[in-house]
């Protein structure tokens, strides 16, 4: 690195500041292009990533490429007049990143592991063919924990990431690339995967909104799968209406994922109401406040704004009940048996035979799997494989495997009573912390496991789940985790739209994270070297 | 439940492909002992009587048509393979026939 | 190789004392445009390498199946045709297990709800009918195919993902047979029914059959059974019999000889007539099945299932039996037809076209089938729909007595050579009734052949033979031969009769036609 690369101010550094509304309007006004806009997040990213580690590849090309094809669509339609403007999508010319296990034809597609090194993507997943058709500008990939295993994205082959709030902290995971890209204004919107809380726990930490849709919304076609029953895919916005209109965008009926629902994708996702209007519709709402929720080894700062939150849309006039998920206390156990299992078998691929750097000397073909899986998996990625293995070997499918699947039945009838009984939404903690100090919980991975607790039962219960900030405990942020019935997303979605609207004045809405402007410092440490420290610090205690 | 061995540990090791250092796997013997000690707690729960749970989305019947498609270029199909001859992939002489004993 | 041909010498007496156990488990090609779980085309065989591979079937990351609905119809319209249960639901497994053939690390398969289970089918042996019980049948996704090579002197394999992914029917029975002619028969009347129903080509050659045996033996009355040894690489019916027996010798000379078997599986070797190990498996395969999560079960409906089985054609069994008690056909002659698609819809169409059954068969099981295995007519002039109404015009034209059988073959060969119309060659062949026009030929070849006369007149009847001959060389086959033997022995003044074993009849039936033994391949004038 030579010397300090000045941090650009002035109009198209403050274009990263707008959300995907505001952007949009300038956009089909014409006061600025797409090629603008990109170029503005572009830079950022580019700027600040060595000290954040948010990204993997940032492509440049290609984003400039698309968007000049969104400014070629743009000019066409507003020539052809206001009909056509209107009928663009909202997300043509926006900046979008997408976690890097998502496949973009000829590009790289890393899962965050050693073992798909070198390997790119010869076809599009769904969601790039749709994001490529409604004009959005994929920036590049985000940085994650190997194949989505972890709660902090230290578990990436390529560094950790950094948290915007507390460069020191992680932004949660497994989607903390695109969390922390998000947070600290890299790009408005971007794409992340949650099998058991990894896009709503790295919202929470990062003090943003993400969106875990039900299984089934989003096609999974050529996206990286960790636990295939569990994984779906959403959108991180630094807004409830940003990312709905990431999601109209992805979701919907593919042929190639037969477990895509053929269920229809409501526009007025791209129409949430205003502020007064969607504290209007809040009134009279029938929601449940589980107690199993707060769960021992809660901090008392996330506790108490979790309670404010309550609080608040209680006093703008919904009805709130406290009720009981009893089986609450067995998801976290069930599922790190299932996601494991699946994933077992999901990872078996990664043989060196197809794609990624195979090891060995080529002489005996199990030795060189041994070498190829044993060096080019990350430590918890081998945990989790030889848990999942050890759950689905001979003599213990019944007593772990089977036994899991069973209980996982009990975690969705606790749910399925909930909404049966006329509650629109359950109300809960998304995560039982705030950031963690990076190294933190490293050494031991069944507390790493517990970030997960209030979260992963939602994905055993394949429901949709919404994170939105709801205020700060000791300066780092807090997520409000609604969750709702099958389908619900527009429900929940209008739902963290008046709690936005009845929280907008809060004084904690207009701070920015904290650490953004350490971003531009080349003297900050890369997430990494701060990593290394924290685990040099953690050996000369121990 | 019964602890696992430290040739247990080898043996799913064997079975996953994994290529362990002895460290690794003195520390996978460690950690999964402790991560297995809180499925303990699913024991308490009596699901005899309870079905499994498989999938949460109640699809039936996803069927295609028997309808060809395209499919890739032999170069796409080799492009990302660590090594390749006459546009076959190349693995190492595959001598036994395939073994899922773990032993 | 040494305990192979030990076991040959030392076998034959002790043979007698054991019994076989014979399980069969045969792999099948559904019929399909498409492979199981992507788009891809199912017709590797011949394709350039790798040339039919897309991100699905060659496992990469991000890839979900999408199930082929023909593949599974093919697995139901088995099921029914053997009889099976058909479960209500059924739904996908993964089998784990690492290969550089199986490009997922794990293979999608039927584990506890296989398609179609205990079913069962009947096949003729040489000791009378065997019932053969089918334990299940599923449907699963092929392996990739791997080539041995040298590579500049480096042992290598060779991947060839075209094959990966193609649907595959597994079909296993119980151990119910016995003998090694059992397991061939079995294997036969499989692939006649899969071929018959059109669920697969089941071509063993090409590999869209595979049978692998499970042999073990035990001695007579005892019904444990005994070590279980598996055969691979049996490439045609003769050598699954060959391999079974083969094995069944190797097994009771062990054992008579004291040696322990070990449970193995063994390969076939066609060209010294052995089997050798492949694999010891020293403790049984963990495959880790669990439910495949990216497929939605599937259920099947009533509706669905009898649509299929209504579309189901006449099964061989049935048609067989069809052809013997309702047609009156030999029963040879019936297994030889059904046996043969072909064959079996000729003989159809030329029974939907008035053909009379007996006359009908003759013509397919003889002339027709003689043509086709000579290899020198073009295969669309022996398609069915094509020949099956030239050929039933020509049963009608010697059924009305205006052809001889000799000159309809005749017509036939050069039918099949030409192509021209049977209608237009046949006009050259009317065959001679009229009784002046035979007189006068007759008078003319008596009148030529001065000797024979002579023959005739001193008691040697094998010279009618000959003037027959000569009139019918005269009429370029087309005199009733009948009548012109009568009309020389009148003329020469010899009574009617004396025929013997050499009547008229040999001079239009070959010695070497099967319809010669069939006294309804001529119709009586």
């Amino acid at each position: 690195m030579s010397g300090i690369r000045p941090a650009p101010s002035g109009a198209d550094e403050e274009l990263t500041r707008l959300g995907v509304g505001e952007l949009g309007a300038l956009l089909r006004r014409g006061e600025v292009t797409a090629t603008q806009v990109a170029l503005a997040h572009l830079e950022r990213a580019e700027r600040q990533n060595r000290a954040l580690n948010a990204w993997l590849h940032l492509d440049r090309e290609a984003a400039l490429t698309a968007a000049g094809e969104a400014d070629r669509r743009l000019a066409e339609a507003r020539r052809s007049g206001s009909e056509a403007l209107a009928a663009c999508h909202p997300l043509l010319g926006i900046p979008v990143g997408l976690k890097d296990l998502v496949s973009v034809r000829g590009g790289p597609c890393t899962a965050g592991s050693r073992i798909l090194a070198g390997y790119r993507a010869p076809y599009d997943a769904h969601i790039t063919e749709r994001l490529r058709a409604v004009g959005a500008v994929i920036l590049g990939k985000t940085n994650m924990d190997e194949f989505a295993m972890g709660s902090s994205t230290e578990h990436s082959a390529y560094g950790p990431t950094a948290n915007p709030w507390a460069l020191d902290r992680v932004p949660g995971g497994s989607s903390g690339g695109s969390a922390a890209a998000v947070a600290a204004y890299h790009v408005p919107a971007a794409i992340g995967t949650d099998t058991g809380g990894s896009i709503r726990q790295p919202a929470s930490l990062c003090g943003i909104v993400g969106l875990k849709p039900t299984y089934g919304r989003v096609s999974r076609y050529g996206i990286v799968a960790f636990a295939s029953s569990l994984d779906q895919i959403g959108p991180f916005g630094r807004s409830v209406a940003d990312a709905a209109v990431l999601l109209h965008a992805v979701a919907g009926r593919d042929e190639r994922d037969s477990t895509s629902a053929p269920v229809s994708v409501p526009d007025e996702l791209l129409a949430l109401p205003d502020d007064g209007g969607a504290a209007d519709w809040l009134r009279g709402r029938r929601l449940a406040l589980p107690r199993e929720y707060f769960v021992p080894g809660m901090e008392p700062g996330v506790e108490a704004r979790v309670r404010e939150a309550v609080a608040a849309l209680e006093a703008a006039g919904a009805v709130i009940e406290e009720v009981s998920l009893p089986h609450t206390e067995y998801g976290l156990a069930s599922y790190y048996i299932v996601a494991p299992a699946e994933a077992s078998a999901n990872l078996a691929r990664y043989d060196g035979v197809r794609f990624g750097p195979r090891l060995g000397d080529g002489r005996d073909y199990v030795a060189d799997y041994k070498r190829t899986r044993g060096e080019g998996f990350g430590a918890e990625v081998k945990r989790r494989i030889m848990l999942g293995t050890y759950a689905l070997s001979a003599g213990y499918y019944d007593a772990y495997y089977l036994k899991a699947q069973k209980v996982r039945t009990l975690i969705k009838a606790d749910f399925d009573r909930v909404f049966a009984a006329g509650f629109e939404a359950i109300v809960a903690p998304t995560s039982p912390t705030v950031a963690f100090p990076l190294g933190a919980k490293l050494a031991d991975p069944v507390a790493m496991y517990l970030s997960d607790a209030c979260t992963l039962p939602v994905n055993m219960a394949g429901l949709p789940g919404l994170s939105v900030p709801c205020g700060l405990s000791e300066g780092l942020p807090v997520g409000l985790q609604l969750i709702g019935p099958p389908w619900s997303e527009l429900t929940l979605l209008r739902l963290g739209r008046a709690y936005e609207a009845i929280t907008a004045d809060a004084p904690w809405r207009r701070l920015e994270p904290s650490d953004l402007a350490a971003l531009d410092d080349p003297a900050t440490p890369t997430p990494a070297e701060r990593l290394a420290l924290a685990r040099a610090a953690a050996a000369a205690t121990a | 439940m019964a602890a696992l061995s430290r040739a247990d540990v080898e043996h799913v090791a064997h079975l996953a492909r994994l290529g362990l250092s002895e460290d690794e796997l003195s520390r996978l013997e460690t950690e999964l002992n402790h991560i297995l000690e809180q499925y303990a707690v699913l024991a308490r729960l009596d699901t005899d009587v309870i079905p499994p749970t498989a999938q949460t989305i109640e699809l039936e019947n996803i069927l295609r048509d028997d309808e060809p498609g395209p499919s890739l270029p032999v170069t796409d199909v080799l492009a990302n393979a660590a090594d390749v001859a006459d546009d076959f992939i190349v693995v190492p002489a595959i001598l036994a026939a395939p073994d899922a004993t773990g032993r | 190789m040494t305990v192979a041909t030990g076991a040959r010498r030392a076998a034959s007496p002790a043979l007698e004392r054991y019994e076989a156990v014979i399980g069969i488990e045969v792999h099948c090609q559904p019929k399909t445009a498409s492979k199981l779980f992507c788009r891809c085309r199912a017709d590797y065989d011949g394709a350039p390498p790798n040339s039919l591979v897309c991100p699905v079937c060659l496992g990469l990351p991000g890839v979900l199946p999408v199930l082929n609905r023909r593949a599974v119809e093919h697995v139901l319209r088995v099921g029914l045709a053997i009889g099976a249960t058909i479960p209500a639901v059924t739904r996908w497994d993964r089998k784990n297990y690492f290969y550089p053939d199986l490009p997922k690390g794990y293979q999608i398969s039927q584990y506890q709800i296989p398609l179609a289970a205990d079913g069962r089918l009947v096949v003729e042996t040489s000791e009378g009918p065997l019932t053969v019980r089918i334990r299940r049948a599923h449907l699963e996704e092929d392996t990739a195919k791997l080539v041995h090579a040298d590579l500049d002197g480096r042992a290598v394999s060779l991947v060839d993902f075209n094959r990966s992914g193609a649907p595959l029917m597994e079909i296993v029975t119980e151990p119910d047979i016995r003998t090694a002619e059992g397991a061939r028969r079995y294997a036969e009347e499989l692939q006649l029914l899969l071929r018959t129903i059109g669920a697969s080509d089941a071509d063993m050659e090409r590999g869209q059959l595979r049978v692998e045996a499970n042999v073990s033996v035990r001695p007579r009355g005892s019904t444990e059974l005994g070590t279980r040894i598996e055969i691979k690489n049996m490439n045609s019916f003769r050598s699954v019999e060959r391999a079974i027996a083969h094995e069944i010798e190797r097994q009771v000379a062990a054992l008579e000889a004291g040696e322990p078997l070990r449970q193995e599986t063994r390969g076939w070797d066609e060209n010294r007539g052995l089997t050798y190990v492949m694999r010891v498996k020293e403790s049984e395969d963990d495959y880790r099945y669990f439910p495949e999560p990216d497929l939605p079960p599937l259920r099947i409906d009533p509706a669905w299932l009898e649509a299929i089985r209504t579309e189901l054609p006449e099964l061989p069994a049935a048609r067989r039996a069809r052809y013997r008690d309702v047609l009156g056909l030999p029963p040879a002659d019936a297994a030889v037809i059904v046996g043969d698609l072909e064959a079996t819809a000729l003989f159809e169409t030329l029974l939907a076209a008035g053909s009379p059954p007996k006359a009908a068969a003759n013509w397919v099981t003889g002339e027709y089938l003689r043509h086709r295995k000579g290899g020198s007519v073009p295969a669309e002039r022996l398609a069915p729909a094509r020949l099956g109404p030239e050929l039933a015009r020509l049963i009608a034209l010697v059924e009305a007595g205006r052809l001889t059988l000799a000159n309809a073959k005749a017509i036939l060969a050069a039918h099949l050579e030409g192509g021209e119309a049977v209608e237009t060659l046949a006009a050259g062949y009317e065959r001679i009734d009229d009784a002046a026009a035979i007189e006068r030929i007759v008078d003319e070849v008596l009148a030529a052949n001065p000797a024979a006369v002579a023959d005739v007149r001193s008691g040697k009847d094998q010279a009618v033979r000959f003037l027959v001959g000569q009139v019918m060389k005269a009429t370029r086959g087309q005199a009733n031969a009948a009548r012109a033997e009568a009309a020389i022995r009148s003329r020469l003044g010899q009574a009617d009769g004396a025929q013997g074993p050499t009547g008229p009849a040999a001079a239009d039936q070959g010695p070497t036609d099967p319809a010669a033994a069939d006294p309804g391949a001529e119709p009586s004038p």
